[in-house]
């Protein structure tokens, strides 16, 4: 059973070859990491699996189907309903305050504005951040941004998340405490979780982990 | 098992055993003729390495010593079992990555099988701060912050493999 699942992706930036066959699958509800050198491919690979970029050849698929044929329209609605993102910083819309930022994924996806928030409202409490609700990200800690962040990716109770080094700004201390939030919240919740990052002890909080270089993945040889 | 590695390469006398540890793996301090020849007399005993060829004459120096069947293999599993994931092994890692190269054995795998069990440790450290006591998540974390040091060093050295083989096979 495969929640989401890329095979043999080829990706270029014109010369530049980003992924060359790169192929990795993730079981629904499984909490995987993606590691590897600078430049390696994994934001680009990470882009894939979430429809964001298309790739030249190979399929995505996600929930058993086919995403990569679908079009740019169709791709954008999957997104809305079905995955939530975090990503490294510049994220929070700044003229929003933190309860409309988290909030933002519902009121896209169609929810009024009174139900949205009321969605939005337990978040604060359960990650920490308690009376920061009308603050702008401007008036947040990065740590504090970042846990706004990940309340807003998950407030739509996604399929999937995708995260790309949603703790390399923050210190390791704040950026553990993100972690441990991201992965108890995605486990409750059940949703699917693929993340990038070069830090080792980011990418322990995983069930597993899979490298990329060189643009293709390499399983980890566990002995 | 430096020594043993050594002669895995080819059958050689003392002198060039201890010549190449020290060129390799000694850091600056020289292994003693004495003791060469103590771990070289534990290794014949136990079967791993006999004396090849006696040249004529007489002292230590005249006898080659050939790597066996049982050392080899006591070799080859020892660079292939990644080592435990406990912080602090720089020198072991440093000796398998050089020898594995000396002997052109594939050392970018033996350091990705190091890799996974680094990380398998990694992660239950992990889940040991996730669900302890301040005190047990103090302690992981500095088995985690010692271990991720390891990992960079593997990464450096996987980057570094071409460089290193050129050097180390001459
Ligand atoms: N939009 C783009 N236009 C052109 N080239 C790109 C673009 N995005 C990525 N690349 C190239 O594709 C390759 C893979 O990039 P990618 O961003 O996926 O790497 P990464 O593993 O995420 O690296 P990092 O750890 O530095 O974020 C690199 O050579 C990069 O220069
Ligand atoms: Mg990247």
């Amino acid at each position: 059973m495969k929640a989401i699942e890329a095979r043999d992706v080829v990706l270029s930036f014109g010369e530049t070859p980003a992924l060359r066959g790169a192929s990795v699958s993730v079981a629904p509800g499984e909490i995987v990491a993606i590691m590897g050198p600078s430049g390696s491919g994994k934001s680009t690979l990470l882009h894939c699996l979430a429809g964001i970029l298309v790739p030249n050849a190979g399929e995505i698929h996600f929930d058993g189907r086919r995403i990569d044929t679908l079009s740019e329209n169709q791709r954008s609605v999957l997104r809305r309903d079905h995955f939530g993102f975090v990503f490294q910083f510049g994220q929070l819309v700044p003229e929003l305050t933190a309860e409309e930022n988290v909030a933002l994924p519902l009121l896209l996806g169609g929810i009024k504005r009174a139900a949205a928030l009321a969605e939005a409202r337990p978040w604060f409490e359960r990650l920490g951040l308690a009376g920061l609700e009308r603050r702008r990200s401007g008036e947040l800690s990065g740590g504090q941004a970042q846990r706004v962040a990940l309340a807003r990716g998950l407030v739509a109770r996604p399929g999937a998340l995708f995260a790309d080094e949603p703790t390399g700004a923050l210190d390791s201390l704040t950026g553990e405490q993100v972690m441990d939030l991201l992965v108890s919240s995605a486990r409750a919740q059940g949703t699917t979780v693929v993340l990038v990052t070069h830090e080792a002890r980011v990418a322990a909080y995983a069930d597993r982990q899979v490298i990329v270089r060189d643009g293709r993945v390499n399983a980890l040889v566990h002995s | 098992m430096t020594l043993l590695g050594l002669l895995e390469r080819e059958p050689s006398h003392g002198y060039d055993l201890k010549r190449d540890y020290d060129t390799f793996f000694s850091r600056g301090k020289p292994l003693p003729f004495g003791q060469v020849y103590s771990t070289l007399g534990r290794l014949a005993r136990d079967g791993k390495i006999v004396i090849g060829e006696v040249e004529p004459g007489v002292g230590p120096e005249r006898k080659r010593y050939v790597i066996t069947e049982r050392g080899a293999t006591e070799v080859e599993s020892w660079l292939t079992e990644p080592v435990e994931a406990e912080p602090n092994l720089q020198t072991v890692l440093f000796t398998k990555v050089v020898l594995a190269l000396m002997l052109g054995r594939p050392a970018e795998e033996y350091l990705d099988i190091q890799r996974a069990a680094h990380l398998r440790r990694m992660k239950e450290l992990t889940e040991i701060k996730r669900t302890s006591n301040l005190v047990d998540t103090m302690l992981a974390d500095h088995g985690l912050f010692h271990l991720e040091a390891d990992l960079h060093w593997i990464d450096t050295t996987v980057a570094r493999l071409d460089a290193l083989r050129a050097v180390v096979r001459g």
